[in-house]
């Protein structure tokens, strides 16, 4: 196979079987799949998907579309640049959780910014209950000008209600 | 000294299980230097087993002190190493020289004591913690053909880890 990398995105409300509808009409027109990201947000399920794929992006569209329309699902193709073996290995995670309140993520995310996270990988969810909702989100990341730094800005930090934890990632290579 | 050929996943002799060694002879000797070499031939590399080099006795290198701020033992061949106790769990991140491009979490005892031989065949005990224990507990593993794959958690952190797993004395 070449190196001809597309990412599917899906989003359709929940129901059994989504992946395995979606991944065997795939693999039946000879896609090959890299990593993906699939989850299930606000009783929607969706899926983020590196497919490989000879032709072109347009029958790859046609591929998923019956399957997409038989579950009432979207989907889109980007023709993307992508490659496997790329990872690049976090070393700081960090975990924020409060009440839930608009603007949580575009703060802490900024404090982080400033002081030199890149953000590899972020995951959120709101937990609680309607009256009482709680935003819990985890980062991973690597911090530029070291995890120290990253420390000192939560520190300084200090908003109402919001707990901050970071922990250094120390990979054992064995 | 040589450097040895790391067999990798999905080669077969990974799951296998090795044997005690019983020789402690100059050849045993050669091969703790040529796997020492290779073990820090891998960059970050903290530990080496036997059987990553395709050599299925019960031989482990372990030094963990090329990282800053850790409590370690320097240099360490573990051979025929029995862990004797166990303490406490955590999580921590794994990869493995037989594993390229991929880490995970995987959970271990937090302090660990241990019997082993070393080069000269001398039986010494050891206590290890955190980092080094961890380290270890991995290249022990290895031993009986288990990979860091075979005990992986998920990547979804539990939130404020070092407060769910609390220190309790181990009941039996």
């Amino acid at each position: 196979m070449g190196n001809n990398w597309y990412m599917l995105t899906v989003v359709g409300k929940d129901k059994p079987g989504i992946v395995a509808s979606i991944s065997e009409v795939l693999f039946e027109a000879g896609c090959n799949f890299g990593e993906a990201s699939m989850s299930r947000l606000g009783g929607n399920f969706t899926i983020m998907l590196m497919v490989q794929y000879e032709g072109e992006m347009q029958h790859l569209e046609e591929i998923v579309a019956p399957v997409a329309q038989q579950l009432n699902l979207h989907c889109h193709v980007h023709d993307i640049e992508a490659q496997l073996h790329a990872h690049r290995e976090p070393d700081v995670r960090i975990s924020v959780y409060g009440p839930d309140q608009t603007g949580i993520v575009a703060h802490i995310t900024s404090v982080l910014a400033e002081a030199g996270l890149d953000i590899y990988d972020l995951e959120s969810d709101v937990g609680g209950s309607d009256e009482k909702p709680v935003y819990i989100m985890h980062i991973e990341g690597h911090a530029i000008n070291g995890v120290d730094a990253l420390q000192h800005a939560l520190d300084a930090d200090k908003t109402e209600g919001i707990e901050t934890h970071l922990e250094e990632i120390d990979t054992v290579i064995g | 000294m040589a450097l040895l050929e790391v067999i990798t996943i999905p080669d077969p002799r990974l799951k296998q299980e090795s044997e005690p060694a019983e020789q402690f002879d100059a050849s045993l000797r050669d091969f703790v230097n040529d796997l020492e070499e290779t073990m820090r031939s891998s960059p970050g590399g903290v530990g080496i087993a036997a059987p990553q080099v395709a050599r299925f006795q019960r031989i482990v290198i372990v030094d963990v002190s090329s990282k800053p701020k850790i409590k370690n033992h320097g240099r360490l061949v573990l051979i025929n190493p029995e862990i004797t106790e166990w303490q406490g769990m955590e999580k921590g991140r794994e990869g493995c020289m037989s594993v390229p491009d991929y880490t995970g979490n995987v959970i271990r005892a937090k302090s660990i004591k241990l019997k082993a031989c070393d080069e000269f065949g001398a039986l010494h005990s050891y206590e290890f913690e955190a980092y080094e224990a961890r380290a270890v507990q991995h290249e022990i593993d290895h031993l009986d053909g288990i990979l860091f794959l075979d005990r992986l958690v998920s990547r979804r952190a539990d939130l404020f880890q070092r407060k769910t797993y609390q220190e309790k004395p181990k009941s039996k």
